[in-house]
């Protein structure tokens, strides 16, 4: 049997926010547990939520940029359940009337586009945590994230293998990121993920019972828990049994997932209307504010770099995932005279490769873009070699010198100069008579050994281009 | 005249002439208490000592002539009112041992106009219930009638204001809790429109329906309370963003000309005769007056009980969630797991009335009763503010009684709720629509007292109170004082 996948996302994002959704609190990670939940968010008795104004512009903000529908009215909904890190013994999310509606985004695997549709997006305040380890029996409780503004962005089951669900979840990621309402920090559990996956006979219309797979915190992490929970999927029917709806867990360690509820156990959650909060009205100005304020989202930024910079597909896809790496492209390309072709090499491969080893961000690289441009300059105009090139970057990650001043001090200009070039090529071929008749008389390959020996005299500063032309001429003469 | 009938004016002036010193006024008002809140039940907890102390603050503003009306007034807070550093038990086992790190706004509101905190008043468990009996804390009596209830749920603080513990008491009203024990002690309470006062800081029974208000001796006293308390606040999205209205200075306004409609609902057979014989008096005083009477109706306004016990107990089972013994508030003994910690703890700390609202709550919001119930009877409140919506377009002040009949007997209703709800048939209304309304005394049936409710339409409450003081310069029923509690 033909075995057809089905998956549908559920995303938690974190939103950037100063403070909390609902109270003043900060909502700054790592402090120490309980020291950032003020009177509302331990939900002590009298204390009422105030809407985050900064969390509607941003959940606004998500829904223009993914085409959707924005409610002009949507409501707070009570989300009812007891657990020790749920204060208030219910969660004010949004239910019927969420604040962003239908909209949907592209997503390109194996160089084919896709349209997947996002259901709806809604604001949601997050739950402390619950300390289950070093309290010998009992559980501890830090309420430092309660209260933290969620938008949590629901796709429609129009995922079909677990590389489209990576390729969604990174093409939210990084337009999350772009739109600045979330850091996108996935250790720290700022943009999170539960994944719904079913499987069917392929052709057949109806979808299959699904399971739910939590809190899934890497790119990787979601593909293998996809591929294993398809794979356990298929077993159970293909051995004659049925996939229960429950939730599971992914677990890491073992690559497996494991039960955690089952649907007959699922709450009742008794949503209603929360009547301590007011319906978020959005007007016709905040949304032309809002619209105002979006920069240039990632798809429209790579078709720019593809026409403006004539770079392959490929790599202004690269290029553009994160917002900070597009700028820095566009710094550096300016600084480097235009030398688009060059400077997205150096991105993608020197740079990249050194900022991963000491595993920095792009915000963070030693080498800003200014200089990495002026590097590649001094590359275009044949001062100095792509090779020695490596040696002046090696020397501006460790300091704050330029490429020229590099250069200069090192003495690492390139020798282009044909003179100078000639005499040295005489000399060796006076010392290596019996190697410039090998190459006279049919064995090329002695080309390599005039040409090492050259660069090793010069320190590999002789022109490559300039030293072959003129190698080749005397050779044959 | 004696001191604890003084209007809240004349205390001013005394305490200004330097007659009295704050420090002494609530001395005798706690001597008070104590002499007599023993029969009564009416405090939870006294803050003699803290009181002492702001008294004497007081005394140096007056001093430096520093003062307003309020400087230097004694007044107990209901008890669910939260106050920084003094428990605030809410009536409840659940709270008897939690103490607020801050002041609910109404409180800071009422401190900082200068009024002396002298304790907090007995009140039904998380303010469910219309007789007082449901507090944890044990029965209020009344003090016209020992062996009748003061209504409820602000039932300490009518009853307190009634036997003249203090001059004034703050109160909630949910769905008659300040009106309706106003009515059964026979003192003046006013609940404004929704959104006036700030909620935050009171402990939530049914949000989108409790508002904070004044009890008080008389319309005056409650005026220049309720102006006090009133006013924006940020901490509650709720709360509404306007200018507080002069409450005050239209008392004295003439009444001649307003139209007072009659609903003929409320003057039905569940009215007693006896009561009703003394709420047509009180409309005759206010015909004599120059207002005139319009019969009206409310078309709908007999869905108000069973629409308001589906949403005030829906919101309740939300708002009380979070009383789990997990962080404050009572918790069990060495609970073995998490779900006996829940069940336990919850089991023990609320009473019978509470829980029986919770899983009323609960059920009516279940997945397949939400529609039939809860969306339901949020229809049906829209049709009843639509009826008084428009009513208010041929009236100014609608008038009734406050409650069906006078103060009931402690122990009669308690095993029959559906008889206890009904006891606010008259005023549930009001808090589903949102509206203004106050309870006056207005006479005696059997010596216990009768109430006049007045509605008004929204943040019409200078006309609400225009009317009732008018009323009361031509009645005295709201100085009378139950007897055994008139020595000074």
């Amino acid at each position: 049997m033909q075995w057809e996948t089905v998956i549908g996302l559920e995303i938690h994002a974190q939103l950037a926010t100063q403070s909390k959704i609902f109270s003043g609190a900060s909502v700054a990670y790592g402090a120490e547990p309980n020291t950032q939940a003020c009177a509302v968010d331990l939900g002590l008795p009298g204390t009422l939520p105030v809407l985050n104004e900064q969390a509607v512009r941003f959940a606004v903000k998500f829904g223009l940029a993914i085409d959707a529908h924005i409610a002009p009215y949507s409501v707070f909904a009570r989300k009812n359940y007891f657990y020790p890190d749920l204060p208030k013994g219910y969660q004010i999310s949004q239910f019927d009337l969420p604040i962003v509606g239908l909209g949907e985004i592209d997503i390109i695997v194996d160089g084919d586009t896709r349209t997947i549709g996002v259901t709806r997006a809604h604001l949601e305040e997050d739950a402390g945590k619950s300390l289950h380890e070093d309290y010998h029996g009992m559980t501890g409780v830090d309420l430092n994230r309660a209260g933290t503004p969620l938008l949590e962005i629901v796709s429609e089951p129009d995922m079909r293998s677990a590389a489209e669900a990576v390729a969604y979840v990174k093409t939210l990621h990084s337009l999350v990121q772009y739109l600045e309402i979330c850091d996108g920090n996935m250790q720290e559990g700022s943009f999170r993920c539960d994944v719904n996956v079913s499987v069917r006979p392929k052709g057949q219309e109806e979808f299959g019972t699904r399971a739910e797979i939590k809190n899934l915190n890497s790119f990787r992490f979601i593909e293998k828990a996809i591929a294993h929970e398809v794979e356990r999927q298929i077993d159970l029917i293909e051995s004659g049994q049925k996939v229960v709806q429950e939730t599971r867990l992914y677990d890491a360690n073992k690559d497996e997932t494991r039960s955690m509820r089952s649907k007959e156990e699922a709450n009742d959650y008794r949503y209603f209307p929360d009547p301590d909060l007011l319906p978020v009205e959005i007007s016709a100005e905040l949304l032309a504010e809002m619209r105002a304020e979006l920069p240039e989202l990632p798809a429209a930024k790579k078709s720019r770099f593809q026409q403006q910079y004539q770079l392959s597909e490929y790599d202004a896809a690269v290029l553009t995932v994160q917002r900070g790496l597009a700028d820095y492209y566009e710094q550096a390309v300016a600084s480097a005279g235009g030398e688009a072709k060059l400077v997205a090499n150096w991105l993608m491969g020197e740079l990249s490769a050194a900022l991963n080893k000491s595993s920095c961000d792009i915000s963070q690289s030693p080498v800003s873009a200014e200089r990495l441009g002026g590097l590649v300059s001094r590359i275009a105009d044949q001062t100095i070699s792509g090779k020695i090139a490596k040696q002046v970057f090696e020397l501006m990650w460790s300091s704050d010198d330029s490429a020229d001043d590099i250069i200069e001090r090192e003495g690492l200009k390139q020798i282009s100069d044909s003179g100078e070039l000639e005499k040295m090529i005489d000399q060796l071929m006076a010392q290596n008579v019996a190697q410039v008749e090998q190459f006279r008389a049919g064995k090329t390959k002695m080309m390599g050994f005039f040409v090492g020996q050259l660069m090793k005299q010069t320190q590999g500063k002789a022109n490559p281009q300039e030293l072959n032309k003129l190698l080749l001429a005397k050779l044959n003469a | 005249m004696t001191m604890y009938n003084k209007s809240l004016k004349q205390l001013s002036t005394s305490l200004q002439n330097k007659d009295i010193s704050s420090v002494e006024l609530s001395q005798y008002f706690l001597e008070r208490i104590k002499q007599y809140d023993g029969e009564l039940n009416s405090v939870i907890t006294l803050n003699e000592e803290a009181a002492l102390q702001a008294a004497a603050q007081a005394d140096k503003a007056i001093q430096a002539g520093d003062a307003g009306p309020l400087t230097g007034i004694p007044l107990l807070h209901k008890d669910i009112f939260c106050t920084e550093g003094l428990r605030t038990s809410c009536g409840s086992k659940m709270l008897d041992n939690f103490i607020a790190p801050y002041n609910a706004t109404a409180v800071d509101k009422l401190s900082q106009a200068g009024t002396i905190m002298l304790g907090k008043t007995n009140m039904d468990e998380f303010a469910m219930g219309s007789s007082n009996e449901t507090s944890f804390y044990g029965a209020v009596k009344n003090p016209w009638g020992l062996q009748t209830v003061p209504g409820g749920s602000s039932g300490g603080s009518a009853a307190a204001i009634a036997a003249r513990l203090a001059p004034l008491a703050s109160g909630t009203d949910t769905g008659g809790s300040i009106r309706q024990p106003a009515a059964f002690c026979g003192i003046t309470g006013i609940k404004p429109t929704y959104g006036s006062v700030s909620r935050y800081g009171m402990i939530a029974f049914a949000s989108s329906l409790d508002q904070a208000g004044a009890m008080a001796k008389s319309a005056e006293d409650a005026a220049y309370m309720l102006q006090a308390m009133s006013g924006f606040d940020e901490k509650d999205s709720t709360s509404v963003n306007r200018p507080v209205a002069d409450l005050v200075s239209g008392l004295a306004d003439s009444i001649k000309g307003l139209t007072i409609g009659l609903p003929k609902e409320f003057f039905s057979a569940e009215l007693d005769d006896a009561v009703r014989s003394k709420v047509d008096e009180a409309i005759d005083a206010i015909k004599s007056a120059g207002a005139q009477v319009k019969e009206i109706s409310l078309p709908n306004i007999n869905l108000s009980v069973p629409a308001y016990y589906v949403v005030a107990p829906a919101e309740c089972s939300a708002n009380l969630s979070r009383f789990d013994g997990v962080r404050f508030g009572h918790r069990c003994d060495s609970p073995k797991d998490l779900e006996d910690l829940y069940t336990r703890s919850r089991g023990e700390g609320f009473g019978e009335e509470v829980k029986r609202r919770i899983m009323m709550g609960a059920y009516v919001l279940s997945t397949g009763y939400y529609d039939a119930y809860y969306k339901k009877a949020q229809q049906v409140r829209r049709l009843i503010q639509q009826d008084f919506v428009n009513a208010f377009k041929e009236v100014d002040i609608i008038a009734s009684a406050t409650a069906p009949s006078t103060a009931f007997t402690v122990g009669d209703r308690t095993d029959d709720p559906v008889s206890m709800y009904l006891s606010d048939i008259f005023t549930i209304g009001v808090n589903l629509a949102g509206l203004p309304g106050m309870s006056v005394p207005c006479g005696f049936v059997n010596e216990m007292p009768v109430g006049l409710q007045l509605i008004g339409n929204y943040y019409d409450e200078s006309r609400l109170l225009n009317v009732a003081h008018q009323y009361q310069q031509l009645t005295d029923w709201h100085t009378r004082v139950p007897t055994g509690f008139e020595q000074e």
